[in-house]
């Protein structure tokens, strides 16, 4: 499979990266190099085998449904570009 | 009195424990160190004062009898790890100037063993990248050169800041992560000793992530023992990684020195490469030479899967790598570059903070798991994955204790000489090393020899599920028979 100049648009908007009409024809060549190396998987016979889903078999650990951090608004924002008394300030979303 | 940054860890402990030099001194030798080997670009943030507060802190505590497991230890961090109110970047244009609140469970456990933060270490951008050429703060130089040239070399990468500071004496030994081969591959470029643990042995908690079900914390060290050393402190249940495996830490310098004798080492006839250069090949001969001299037995096996690990990863690792890399978007921390709506500067903040090849493979990976594609790619490559996997059990599953490889298809390569015009030319430096993280196996890069042009070449001991154990043993008979290799200090 091969992606053209339309798709890797789509793709960068749904990765949410801009992309100029300049760098399509180059990321199109560079993505579709990565298919090609990626498309001899194909040749190999997959029937009946599950999926890997966890690394190492073992159960996964649940811990009590309690509240065990917070209280701390002001340094989660510490690093934001933006805000306004402990909230993320955003471009409008809502009209 | 010696050059202290010329000691090992292990040698460093006996001396602060007799009180032949301070932890004060010990830190100092590395801060002069440091500064001037600036031109390595091993470093990314120096923190002087932190370290000498850490190292005065470590020597009240040995005065007191009190002192950790590596207590007045000098170290570099690789930048992914995150340290308290110290900047963490990822070496990536989009964390910006990002001081984490919170210190990663690997680091946290190293200062509460006694070691000293020297400063924090150059990385490829989100660990995405074999050279650590893809650094916002540029690529790191190899203290290693061919002989008779002053061609500058990589490091290899991800961790090739790890890698050049432990190779350069920069820091007794350095953290560093491996998600593709990212400790090995720098480890066998700079003569250095790395090992990535079977997945789960480290806490991930406070790592930035790149592919979460690959990544893995380890350290690089100029001996084997000296990783073994670190590896102690390092590895460890964390209930704040639900992947991280509550089992007990052994003792891993226990395992150095211990007899190898009666081992089976596996023998992949697969990783003889077609154009193989003669002197890996040679190289591993050598290899199997010398544990057969130390009582081992060498028997050959297949894992016929291995050709299908590197193309199945450059789509389980991407694809993992768009999600967890969904959270950079200009609103919690990092850069912001504003747009029109919200969606614009979305776009306009990941497009100028992110890095070719970091933007490469959120792209690559957006595509395998958009809708139409995703049985295709994502769900055939974890089968495959699957399949991998299954040839590492049948193989230990006869008896197979580990299995000796090369650690990279060659030595180290010039800056700017690979991957410029196909990306898959720099993928290929994974090739031996990719199986294990596919597996979820542990595996070490031993220093073993050199090329004909001087420049280091490494081995690979690949081993159980959690048997880190033996892969320091067997590493150990490599390191004695081999002996240690110094770059000539040019910087």
């Amino acid at each position: 499979m091969s992606v053209d100049a339309t798709t890797v648009r789509r793709i960068a908007h749904l990765a949410r990266i801009a992309v100029s009409d300049a760098e399509v024809p180059h990321l199109q060549g560079e993505l579709n190099a990565m298919l090609a190396f990626v498309e001899q998987l194909s040749e190999v016979n997959i029937d009946g085998v599950e999926p890997m889903t966890s690394v190492t078999p073992m159960e996964m650990k649940k811990r009590a449904d309690v509240v065990n951090d917070g209280e701390i608004a002001d340094v989660i924002v510490r690093n934001a570009p933006d805000t306004v008394n402990d909230f993320f300030l955003v471009p409008k979303v809502v009209e | 009195m010696t050059d202290l940054t010329s000691l090992t860890i292990a040698e460093a402990r006996e001396g602060l424990a007799s009180k032949s030099f301070t932890a004060r001194e010990l830190t100092d030798a590395h801060l002069a160190a440091i500064e001037a080997a600036r031109v390595l670009n091993a470093y990314v943030l120096e923190t002087p004062d932190r370290a000498r507060e850490m190292a005065k802190a470590a020597d009240e505590k040995i005065a007191k009898g009190e002192g950790g497991p590596l207590a007045g230890i000098p170290l570099g961090i690789k930048d992914l790890f995150a340290t308290r109110d110290i900047r963490t970047t990822a070496c990536s244009k989009i964390l910006g100037n990002f001081i984490p609140p919170y210190e990663s469970t690997v680091t946290s456990q190293l200062w509460r063993d006694g070691a000293v933060l020297l400063g924090k270490l150059n990385n490829d951008e989100f660990a995405m990248g074999s050279s650590n050429e893809t650094s916002c703060f540029g690529p790191v130089t190899n203290p290693w050169r061919r002989e008779g040239s002053n061609t500058t070399l990589v490091p290899g990468g991800s961790s090739g800041g790890s890698a050049s500071a432990v190779a350069a004496s920069l820091c007794m030994g350095a953290t560093a992560t491996d998600t593709g081969g990212s400790i090995r591959q720098p480890a066998a470029f700079t003569a250095t000793v790395g090992i990535k643990p079977t997945y789960g042995r480290c806490s991930r908690w406070g790592i930035v992530a790149f592919a979460s079900s690959l990544d893995q914390a380890g350290p690089i060290a100029r001996t084997t023992r000296d990783a073994a050393i670190l590896m102690r402190s390092m590895a460890g249940h964390d209930p704040k990684d639900t992947t991280s495996v509550d089992i007990a830490v052994p003792d891993y310098e226990a395992a150095i020195g211990k007899s190898v004798k009666g081992m089976k080492i596996g023998i992949p006839k697969e990783y003889r490469l077609d154009g193989m250069p003669a002197e890996i090949e040679k190289l591993w001969s050598q290899g199997t030479e010398w544990l057969k001299a130390a009582g081992a037995e060498m028997v050959p096996v297949s894992l016929p899967h291995t050709k299908y690990a590197l193309p199945a990863y450059y789509i389980v690792a991407p694809a993992e790598a768009s999600s967890n890399l969904a959270r950079y978007d200009g609103v919690r921390f990092g850069l912001r570059e504003p747009g029109k709506n919200i969606v614009e500067m979305f776009e306009n903040t990941r497009a100028d903070g992110f890095g070719d090849e970091v933007r490469r493979r959120v792209l690559i990976g957006t595509y395998v798991l958009s809708a139409g594609y995703y049985d295709a790619y994502y769900l055939r490559a974890q089968k495959v994955r699957t399949l991998i996997k299954k040839d590492f059990e049948d193989c230990f599953a006869k008896g197979v204790n580990a299995i000796l490889t090369p650690a990279t298809p060659s030595a180290a390569f010039g800056i700017g000489e690979k991957g410029g015009a196909d990306p898959v030319e720099m993928y290929l430096n994974d090739i031996f090393t990719v199986t294990v993280n596919m597996a979820g196996l542990p595996g070490i890069a031993v220093p073993s020899g050199k090329d004909t042009q001087g420049l280091p070449l490494g081995l690979q001991l690949i081993g159980r599920p959690f048997d880190e154990e033996t892969l320091f043993s067997l590493g150990e008979v490599i390191e004695q028979a081999a002996g240690r290799f110094t770059a000539p200090k040019w910087w």
